[in-house]
């Protein structure tokens, strides 16, 4: 019953309307890549908009016809029959500015100066990509969105937009996600930043002129991220003390399995992802507050949202733990808005969200069954 | 669905009765969110539930009922004073842990509470007792030893108990599978309804 969006290509829209960031920068011309699913009624109402997160981009489900092994980050969530139904709704994915997928970003060539953007390239915030998203949305006829849906820094762009464009979204599904960052969070990343930022072979950002890539920095940050989006039971549960050879051998190359798969993950993130982007992505995370304004008041930074909300939290996730989300709801509950909040009982740590689960699919599902029902 | 409800809890109309349109209300122990839904239909309430059954969240979900999941037993701390006009615990008293801190919270969090419970001094549970057994019935089905229930208790605790914490009655509805009970409730009744305030 429930099936894959099938082949999907990806699209470009290029902007010609300067963005402003809140940096104080200015680019003057962009690009964004986007894929869509499903169709878009004939009253443009029942589109919904896939945020990414850190390490995401706009192909999020379905296959392309050249790289049929290529599926979307978040297949297991939206297709026909399924939680996010393409039968339904229209599907929108983005790559966010500063991305290294093919929306403009540090490694896109700056016209101005016929190189690549680098370190020029604007420190990007969440209100920055939910301007941009906007104008997408304006590109594609959308006043206003059926839902908007985000896990992680993605639930933060959701969050974002009830609060920028209170009447543009009618639905936020806000998933693994924190009202600001805990100052831990903000050490981790800035380790991960350090791993980059210290490699000989980053160049103060310009790299790309110099034909080299600060791989051992990028690969560093990755395997340090991966631990923290895993829990310590999921990754004892994986590998435990488990040896590749069986037996200690008194050395520094890969000895554990963990270490085995750790420094997979981290070379082959390093073999494709951007570090200007990996820079930039934590810096938008770190930077997300929307009470920052409201004297760290998140109820007050509420006032004006008019979305009903559903949250979604992980038992097992300790980077956007369960009582991140519960600090979303209670300013939520304070300005009355309809929201209901699902804590999934998990192992899987922050990477939660993007696994099939009964229970958040089920939570999922209903509520946009509900959306769908109230778009009709 | 009203009268499938309605047959089904009876308790349901008569907390309904007692709730003004457009209330808002947050409901305690939601369970599958149909009161909400019941009192949405009749009685244009908006509101929440509060859930600590995971599997109960995707159905609160599905009636158009916002929930929220959360542990009674760890307070209602999300809430904020006097936030709700009517904060109810329909059939959950009696498996709630820290009953009397719960009632505390009800009236800090609700101008008004409204509590239905199986009472325990009905007279059919007296008379299992008396033949040396624990009360099994259709408003007790468990056995003592698989029950969540671990607060039972009479009409006479429960008014000693709210006089306790200070808590003002403002309302009591007696009921049995007959209907309504008047004489001798504490004996006759199997299900009471009261509704209260914060006293003072």
């Amino acid at each position: 019953m429930s099936g894959s969006v099938g082949i999907v290509s990806a699209q470009r829209a290029t902007f010609e309307e300067p963005l402003h960031f809140s940096c104080g920068k200015v680019l003057p011309r962009y690009e964004l890549v986007y894929e869509t699913y499903g169709t878009l009624n004939a009253d443009k109402s029942n589109a919904i908009l896939i945020c990414h997160a850190l390490s995401g981009h706009h192909h999020v489900a379905g296959s392309y016809a050249d790289d049929s092994k290529n599926i979307g980050w978040w297949d297991n969530m939206i297709g026909p029959g399924k939680p996010v139904d393409t039968d339904k709704f229209f599907v929108i994915g983005l790559n966010n500015l500063g991305g290294c997928h093919g929306s403009t970003g540090p490694s896109s060539i700056d016209p101005a100066t016929g190189k690549q953007y680098g370190s020029s390239f604007p420190m990007v915030t969440v209100e920055d990509w939910v301007h941009a998203q906007a104008r997408l949305a304006d590109l594609l006829g959308i006043k206003q969105f059926a839902a908007i849906i985000g896990g992680s820094l993605g639930g933060m762009q959701a969050m974002q937009w009830s609060i920028t464009y209170p009447e543009r979204v009618r639905n936020v599904l806000a998933i693994a996600t924190a009202p600001h960052l805990t100052t831990e969070n903000i050490a981790f990343n800035d380790v991960a930043r350090n791993a980059i930022l210290t490699d000989p072979d980053f160049h103060g950002g310009d790299f790309y002129l110099h034909g080299v890539v600060p791989k051992r920095g990028l690969r560093l940050a990755r395997m340090l991220g991966h631990i923290t989006y895993l829990s310590d039971d999921a990754m004892a549960g994986k590998f435990g003390r488990g040896l590749r050879s069986g037996e200690y051998k008194y050395g520094y190359n890969i000895e554990f399995e963990v270490e085995s798969y750790l420094r997979y993950q981290g070379d082959k993130f390093a073999a494709y992802f951007d570090a200007n982007t990996y820079l930039l992505m934590t810096k938008a995370l770190d930077y997300f507050d929307p009470a920052q304004h409201t004297e760290h008041n998140l109820a007050r930074a509420f006032a004006g949202v008019r979305a009903n909300f559903l949250v979604v939290s992980f038992s097992s996730d300790w980077r956007f733990s369960p009582d991140r989300s519960r600090e979303i709801v209670k300013a939520l509950l304070h300005n009355k808005r309809n929201v209901s909040y699902a804590e999934v009982a998990s192992q899987h740590g922050h990477d939660s969200f993007l696994m099939q689960d009964e229970q958040y699919f089920a939570v999922m599902r209903n509520y946009l069954q509900r959306v769908a029902e109230e778009t009709r | 669905m009203n009268t499938s409800i309605i047959e089904a809890r009876p308790d349901f109309a008569a907390i309904a009765a007692w709730i003004p349109q457009g209330s808002s209300v947050l409901d305690l122990g939601c369970g599958d969110g149909s009161l909400l839904r019941y009192l949405r239909e009749t009685r244009e309430v908006r509101g929440y539930g509060v859930e600590i059954n995971e599997r109960k969240l995707a159905t609160c979900i599905a009636n158009g009922v916002n929930v929220i999941h959360s542990d009674l037993d760890a307070g209602l701390a999300d809430f904020e004073d006097q936030s709700f006009d009517f904060v109810i615990l329909s059939q959950t008293l009696q498996a709630t842990r820290h009953t009397e801190a719960l009632m505390k919270e009800i009236v800090r969090v609700g101008r008004e509470g409204i509590i239905s419970f199986p009472n325990f001094g009905h007279w059919k549970n007296r008379l299992q007792i008396m033949q040396g057994h624990m009360p099994v019935s259709k408003i007790l089905p468990y056995q003592w030893y698989d029950t969540p229930n671990v607060h039972l208790c009479t009409l006479n605790d429960f008014e000693l108990l709210c006089d306790h914490v200070g808590i003002r009655i403002l309302g009591r509805h007696v009921m049995n599978d007959s209907g309504d009970v008047y004489l001798l409730p504490n004996l006759r009744g199997n299900m009471a309804v009261y509704r209260f305030k914060r006293a003072g």
